[in-house]
């Protein structure tokens, strides 16, 4: 058995009354692509952004490479510096790519880099030049996120998070922000951070990317964890009726 | 023309003061006025609380009556202070409550994503007030906050009742001594005009600079 990269053992969240996820149990493997996907509204973000504990869970437990974040112990809260410690290692990706708009991709990039690891300007920003080359923008490293289209906007913030050299990548629909014709080239950065052996959760509602690119598909409704498996399993034999309902709904809505 | 001969010095003189009062005031009240939005944006309930108390009591008075009991109540309580310092902390004072809602408003502007995006790479509150939430609020609360300075130049002439040599003070001291109203006045108001017109040109400029990349152009 491998080791995984992220440990969700019964985490239940809730919205005031509204129980967000239910007894939510994933291991995510290292080293390996998990997607998560699902009806809109089942959760799937507000699991991912646990893993980070930009969303608090109320209940259960996620362990980052073993370590449990969010808290020293059940009910008690971490504090600021630790957290911190711990996201460090945890890139994301959001929908929205949440460039910071008065800075240069660059300096976008160099930020995370300068302020939290401490690393003096000149080799953040020779850091950050590497790390935007990698998502082939070495030409548009000093435009503002104003000047760029939304799949440069997406691999700048792909960037940001990469620089930082974390263990672990969580991507929250990553494409859905943007146009169809735009969508290839955030996928392909994507692909290869995954041939690389970067241990990725992805948010998604390209089940062609869950289908050749992941290696394991989880899938939730209704706050709950139906399934995890293989995509083949998953996406082509899938025995939960409530996932043979979401991949029909999904082939007509995908059909012309 | 012999009135200016005998007056202008004093008048210079009293421009001077206005515009020392006005920037200072301007300055520390802005300064307050962010202080105290950032605490209600991370303090405690209670401490949020006190806060809009002191919002509520000093935007519901008028300034003139805030000096008077800052001047003369002040000594009261141990507090005295000349003139010029009472002047100073009187318009911060008056000040900061406009200026710490204007900076709340501007907080509440900045996208919650952009925030997200830095607490997720590590960084520190403190890192992230000054590197994104202020310079990004200043999209929203630049214009305001410009627009604020601009109306406190014209409350620095309250200064002249408790005898700071402002120019409202020797305006009033000209008039008084040789009656020509008329003229005194309309020298006052072409100091504040000009002094109005270059803050705004300035601040224009200074706000074309500071929003460049984060105002859509399309
Ligand atoms: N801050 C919040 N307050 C209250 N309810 C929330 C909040 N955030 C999410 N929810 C609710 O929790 C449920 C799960 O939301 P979540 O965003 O995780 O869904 P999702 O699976 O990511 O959906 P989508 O595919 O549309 O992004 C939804 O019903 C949503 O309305
Ligand atoms: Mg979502």
């Amino acid at each position: 058995m491998q080791a995984s990269a992220v440990e969700i053992q019964k985490v239940n969240k809730y919205y005031g009354p509204f129980h967000a996820l239910k007894d939510v149990d994933l291991s995510v493997p290292a080293g390996k692509v998990t997607c998560l996907i699902g009806p809109s509204g089942s959760g799937k973000s507000t699991l991912l952004r646990c893993m980070n504990f930009l969303e608090e869970y109320d209940s259960g437990e996620i362990r980052i490479d073993g370590r449990l974040i969010g808290y020293d112990a059940p009910g008690r809260k971490m504090g600021g510096r630790a957290l911190r410690e711990m996201r460090r290692s945890i890139g994301m990706v959001f929908q929205q790519f949440n460039l910071w708009p008065h800075m240069s991709a660059r300096e976008n990039v160099a930020e995370g880099l300068l302020r939290v690891r401490g690393l003096p300007k000149a080799e953040a920003s020779a850091r950050a030049a590497d790390a935007l080359a990698k998502v082939g923008l070495a030409d548009k490293m000093d435009n503002h996120p104003s000047r760029l289209s939304g799949g440069q906007q997406q691999r700048v913030a792909i960037a940001r998070a990469i620089a930082m050299e974390p263990r672990l990548m969580l991507f929250d629909e990553p494409t859905s922000a943007l146009d169809p014709e735009l969508v290839g080239e955030v996928l392909t950065v994507m692909k290869t951070l995954a041939s690389e052996g970067m241990t990725m959760v992805v948010v998604t509602h390209e089940m062609g990317f869950a289908a050749h690119v992941a290696d394991r598909v989880a899938f939730m409704e209704r706050g709950e964890l139906v399934a995890a498996d293989t995509p083949d399993r998953i996406l082509h034999q899938p025995q939960d009726p409530r996932i043979q309902s979401f991949l029909r709904t999904y082939h007509e809505r995908n059909s012309f | 023309m012999d009135l200016l001969q005998q007056y202008g010095p004093a008048l210079l003189r009293g421009f001077g003061f206005t515009v020392l009062c006005w920037a200072l005031g301007t300055i520390f009240g802005m300064g307050l006025g962010l202080l105290i939005a950032l605490l209600r944006h991370y303090g405690p309930r209670w401490l949020c609380w006190i806060l809009q108390v002191y919002i509520e009591v000093i935007r519901g008075t008028p300034f003139l009556v805030q000096l008077f009991v800052l001047y003369y109540g002040g000594p009261l309580i141990g507090l005295r202070l000349d003139a010029l310092p009472a002047g100073l902390l009187g318009l911060t004072i008056y000040g900061s409550p406009y200026f710490a809602e204007i900076f709340r408003a501007g907080f509440r502007a900045v996208p919650l994503g952009q925030l997200e995006a830095a607490r997720a790479i590590g960084m520190t509150e403190a890192s992230i007030v000054r590197r994104i939430l202020l310079p990004l609020s200043m999209v929203s609360a630049l214009p305001a906050l410009i627009n604020f300075s601009i109306i406190l130049t014209k409350e620095t002439v309250i200064l002249s009742i408790i005898t700071v040599p402002e120019l409202m003070y020797q305006v009033s001291r000209m008039s008084a001594e040789t009656f020509r109203y008329v003229e005194a006045n309309l020298v006052l108001a072409l100091f504040f005009w000009g002094l109005v017109e270059t803050i705004s040109r300035l601040g224009r400029r200074f706000e074309a600079r500071v929003t460049k990349h984060l105002i859509e152009r399309t």
